[in-house]
C-alpha cells in the first residue's frame, strides 16, 4: 500500500503540497483529479522518489522512501512503472529499443526472449509492426500506448499515469482509458492516475480523490463525486467558471 | 556611496555564484565516480560515445591541426630568418603542437563539437522527462548518460590530441619544404634532436584532464536545463563557454606543474 503522510512541498516559497494525506489501495485504480498547477504531478513524483518532501513521509509497503539509500530506492523503483504525460520515450532509439530498455537494464534475457516480450507488450497495447519506427514518427496516442507497453514490461506492482489522456482526441482518450482498465485487470497492478479528465476518471477509477490547494479535499467512488455537495468539487466536475475556485 | 556598495554587492554575488557552481560541479563529479564504482560501465554506450568524440571528430581536429601547423611554420620562419635559425622551425612547430596547441585546440574543438551536443542532448532529455523516466526505471542517469561520456572523452582526447599534433607537424613540414623551399630533412632531424618523450606524454596528460573537464561540465550543464528550448540553448552556451574557460585555466595550471 502507498501512503502519503503529511506531505509538504514548496518551490521558491510557493507552497505546492500542503499537509497532503492520501493512501492508495492495492490492486485498485485511484484517479487524483484537480486543476492544472495544483501539484498533481509533484505528488506523483514524490511517490517514486523523484522529489523529496520538505516534511512528511511517503510509505511504500511500510518502507519510508526518505529513509532508504539510493541503491535501495532503485530496487524499490523496479516495482513501479510510470507513464509520463508526453510518454517520455527516448527519442534517440526506436520503439523496439524503447520497450526493451527496462528488460535489457534489469533482466539477463536472451535476445530471442527480449524480442518475444517486446512484441507481446506492443500487441497488448494494440500496436504491432511499428518496432522499427522512431518515437517522432508516431502520433501522440501511439506514443502513449508505447509508454504504457514500456511501463508494463517488467510487470510492476504499481503503475503511475501522469495525465494519460491530455492532448488526445476523445476517441483516443477512450482507447487509452480502456487500455488502462484492461491492463489493470490483466496485470492486477495498483494504478494511480492523475488527470483533469472527469469522464475518464469516472470510467477508470475505483476511487477518485480531488487535490485542491495542495491537499485532498474529497475522496470516494465516482457516484460520490457525481453527487458531492462540496462546492469546490461541484464546480470542478461540472466545469463551471462560477464558484469558489479562484481562476 | 550606494553605487560603490552595489558594485561590491555584484562582485560578491558573482563570487558566490562561482563557488556555488564549482561546489555543485564537484558534487556532480563525485556522484559520477560513485556510479562508476556502483555499476559496471555500459560498454556499447561507451563505444558509441568514443566513436562520436573520436572518429567523428577526426576531420575537424585534423583540419585544425593542419592549418595551425602550417601557420606556425610560416610565422616561425619570419622570426627565425631574422636571427638565422630557420633550422629550429621544426622543433618549434613540434614542441608547440605536442606540448600546447595539440591538446588545447583539440579540447576546444571537441568542446564546440561534442560538449555542446552533450549539453543539448541531456538538456532535451531533462526537459522532456526522459531523465525522470530513466530514474523511475531504476537506471542511474549519471551512470547511463554521464559516465560513458566522461570516460570516452578522457580516453579519446589524448588520442585525438596525437592526431592534431601529428597533422599539425605534417602541415608545418609541408610549408617548410614546399612553400619556403627549405630542407625537409633538417625539419625532421631537428625535431628528433630537440623533442623529448616527456614533451609528448605531458601533453597527453593535459589532454586527459581536458577530456574530463569538458565532458563533466557539458553533461553537468545538460542536467541543469529547465524551461523549454530556451533553457536548453542557455545551458548549451554555458557548457561551451565554461568548458573553454576551465580548459584554458587548467592548461596554465598544468603547464606550470608539468613543464
Amino acid at each position: 500500500m502507498i501512503i502519503l503522510e503529511n506531505i509538504n512541498k514548496s518551490f521558491k516559497n510557493v507552497k505546492v503540497l500542503n499537509n497532503l494525506n492520501i493512501s492508495f489501495e492495492d490492486k485498485k485504480i485511484t484517479v487524483v483529479i484537480g486543476r492544472s498547477g495544483e501539484g498533481k504531478s509533484v505528488m506523483l513524483k514524490h511517490i517514486v522518489g523523484l522529489l523529496k518532501p520538505d516534511s512528511g513521509r511517503v510509505l511504500f509497503n511500510d518502507i519510508d522512501l526518505n529513509s532508504i539509500n539510493k541503491k535501495e530506492l532503485n530496487e524499490l523503483r523496479k516495482k513501479f512503472g510510470m507513464v509520463f504525460q508526453d510518454g517520455a520515450l527516448f527519442d534517440s532509439i526506436n520503439i523496439f529499443e524503447n520497450v526493451a530498455f527496462p528488460l535489457r537494464q534489469h533482466l539477463k534475457l536472451s535476445e530471442g526472449d527480449v524480442v518475444k516480450k517486446v512484441i507481446s507488450a506492443l500487441n497488448d497495447v494494440g500496436l504491432s509492426g511499428i518496432e522499427s519506427k522512431m518515437p517522432a514518427e508516431l502520433s501522440g496516442g501511439m506514443r502513449k500506448r508505447v509508454a504504457v507497453a514500456r511501463a508494463l514490461i517488467l510487470e510492476p506492482e504499481t503503475v503511475l499515469f501522469d495525465e494519460p489522456t491530455t492532448g488526445l482526441d476523445p476517441i483516443m482518450s477512450d482507447v487509452i482509458n480502456n487500455l488502462i482498465i484492461s491492463t489493470q485487470k490483466h496485470f492486477k497492478y495498483t494504478g494511480i492516475i492523475i488527470s483533469h479528465d472527469i469522464e475518464g476518471a469516472y470510467k477508470t477509477a475505483d476511487t477518485i480523490a480531488m487535490l485542491y490547494e495542495g491537499a485532498i479535499i474529497e475522496k470516494g467512488d465516482a457516484e460520490k463525486f457525481k453527487t458531492s455537495d462540496n462546492p469546490v468539487v461541484r464546480q470542478f466536475v461540472t466545469g463551471s467558471m462560477i464558484g469558489p475556485i479562484v481562476i | 556611496m550606494d553605487f560603490i556598495l552595489r558594485y561590491f554587492e555584484k562582485i560578491g554575488l558573482f563570487v558566490l555564484y562561482i563557488i556555488n557552481e564549482l561546489g555543485s560541479l564537484i558534487i556532480y563529479l563525485w556522484n559520477c565516480i560513485l556510479s562508476i564504482l556502483r555499476y559496471s560501465v555500459n560498454v556499447n554506450n561507451l563505444f558509441d560515445q568514443m566513436a562520436f568524440i573520436g572518429m567523428d571528430s577526426f576531420y575537424i581536429v585534423g583540419l585544425t591541426g593542419l592549418f595551425v601547423g602550417m601557420v606556425l611554420s610560416l610565422q616561425a620562419y619570419y622570426a627565425a630568418r631574422i636571427v638565422g635559425v630557420t633550422y629550429m622551425i621544426g622543433p618549434t612547430v613540434a614542441l608547440a603542437m605536442t606540448r600546447e596547441l595539440g591538446p588545447v585546440l583539440t579540447a576546444l574543438m571537441i568542446t564546440a563539437r561534442c560538449g555542446s551536443s552533450m549539453a543539448s542532448e541531456i538538456g532535451t532529455m531533462k526537459i522532456s522527462e526522459q531523465v525522470d523516466a530513466l530514474e523511475v526505471m531504476a537506471v542511474d542517469p549519471f551512470y547511463f548518460l554521464s559516465v560513458p561520456r566522461i570516460i570516452a572523452s578522457m580516453v579519446m582526447l589524448p588520442i585525438m590530441s596525437i592526431v592534431t599534433s601529428l597533422i599539425g607537424i605534417f602541415g608545418g613540414y609541408v610549408v617548410y619544404k614546399f612553400f619556403l623551399g627549405l630542407n625537409g630533412a633538417v625539419f625532421v632531424d631537428m625535431i628528433y634532436k630537440y623533442i623529448k618523450l616527456s614533451d609528448i606524454y605531458n601533453g597527453l596528460l593535459k589532454a586527459v584532464f581536458f577530456g574530463i573537464i569538458l565532458a563533466t561540465i557539458s553533461t553537468f550543464k545538460g542536467f541543469e536545463a529547465s524551461g523549454g528550448s530556451k533553457g536548453v540553448g542557455r545551458v548549451t552556451t554555458q557548457a561551451v563557454v565554461l568548458s573553454s574557460i576551465y580548459i584554458l585555466f587548467a592548461d596554465y595550471i598544468l603547464t606550470s606543474i608539468l613543464f
